[in-house]
């Protein structure tokens, strides 16, 4: 490869592409997990008499 | 050749360590299995509360909870890597063995610890969110940075970062701090010494060889085997106070009365024998059992509390 084109591995093994792509993969769960129990709570919050409710 | 080659400024060795940590990795710097022990004590905090708790707002404050312990749990292992990369049991921890950058781990464990306590109190209230900051900041600061490597009081005092999370669940239910949840407190906080001290024994040398003032290494074996059996013997009759006050019913009372009688045989077998691979194995099993004894109390007043068993059943 030459040095006007980019490697998009940025020089790293396959290994660590592996490792990187599945930290994105969980970073990207972790911020969907906290958007839906953010919206959740929302509506719990917003609605009378919900929050009353006992496990 | 790659342009990253031809920057003078890369460092090859800097990428290799920066993205060799997959998840696994990252996650293990939470330490599971004492977040598990987290989530368990402060669900049975959550659950015990004066006032009742929506589900989805009581599983979000678990969750920010648990989070919250793991991100201690971060901070904690980059602190430590300098005596954990020279300690058998703790070697292969991600940052010693060179997985995690430790600059990686100190972020990742600030980072979860503001989300945590941020999340804590937008869903909770500030109560519970100041209740887990002061948690994080006692485990990671007062424990491990300064008495940890200072006295063989370490675990007693910094024990009381790990009993924390029943008042801290409690208060996110309720907004508040009730008496029950401070037995449970209690509970942890005199289990802890027992719990450790009976691990210490076995791994004396390793704590000895990094400098840490273990009982067992500071004090020596034959007085840490009378604390234990003393904290034992504080212990069993503390575990069944929960029963006394009605937050723990039957099911609660007799295994904290039979597991206690228990926990006490099996520091009575550590105090007995001292030398030789018998010690050793005693000292270890009351580790396993400590280990079941406070799963099993705080799990059974999940269980009841939970399934609603004290009221359907009458206990």
């Amino acid at each position: 490869m030459n040095a006007v084109t980019p490697d998009p591995s940025g020089g790293l093994t396959p290994k660590q592409l592996r490792n990187r792509r599945l930290r994105n993969i969980a970073i990207g769960l972790a911020v969907g997990f906290v958007a839906v129990m953010f919206y959740a709570i929302t509506i719990v919050k917003m609605t009378p008499g919900l929050m009353k409710g006992t496990p | 050749m790659s342009l990253a080659t031809d920057n003078s400024a890369f460092s090859p060795a800097a990428a290799e360590l920066a993205y060799l940590a997959g998840p696994r990795e990252f996650f293990s710097l939470l330490k599971p299995r004492v977040m598990s022990l987290v989530v368990l004590t402060a669900l049975a905090g959550i659950l015990i509360a004066p006032h009742g708790v929506h589900p989805v707002v009581g599983f979000a404050a678990l969750t920010a909870i648990a989070i919250g312990a793991g991100a201690s749990g971060a901070l904690n292992m980059w602190w430590d890597a300098d005596i954990d990369a020279r300690m058998a049991r703790t070697r292969l921890r991600a940052v010693p063995s060179g997985l995690i950058a430790p600059r990686e781990a100190l972020g990742f464990g600030l980072t979860l610890s503001l989300l945590s306590v941020l999340t804590l109190a937008l869903i909770a209230n500030l109560l519970a969110a100041a209740l887990l900051a002061f948690t994080i900041f006692y485990y990671v600061v007062i424990y491990t940075m300064w008495l940890k490597r200072l006295t063989p009081q370490n675990i007693v005092i910094g024990g009381a970062a790990g009993a924390l999370p029943p008042i801290v669940g409690c208060a996110a239910a309720s907004g508040g701090v009730s008496w029950d949840s401070i037995w449970l407190f209690a509970i942890i906080f005199m289990w802890t010494p027992p719990h450790f001290w009976a691990l210490a024994l076995v791994k004396a040398r390793d704590y000895e060889r990094v400098g840490v003032p273990m009982m067992p290494n500071a004090k020596g074996p034959d007085r840490t085997r009378l604390e234990i059996l003393v904290y034992s013997l504080l212990l069993a009759p503390l575990g069944l106070v929960p029963w006394f006050t009605g937050v723990g019913g039957w099911l609660y009372g007799a295994a904290a009365l039979v597991l206690g009688l228990g926990f006490c045989l099996y520091a009575a077998r550590v105090y007995q024998v001292r030398d030789g691979v018998d010690a050793n194995k005693r000292a270890m099993a009351l580790f396993g059992f400590s280990i079941v004894y406070l799963f099993a109390l705080f799990g059974l007043l999940v269980i009841e509390h939970g399934f609603g068993l004290l009221a359907r059943w009458g206990l």
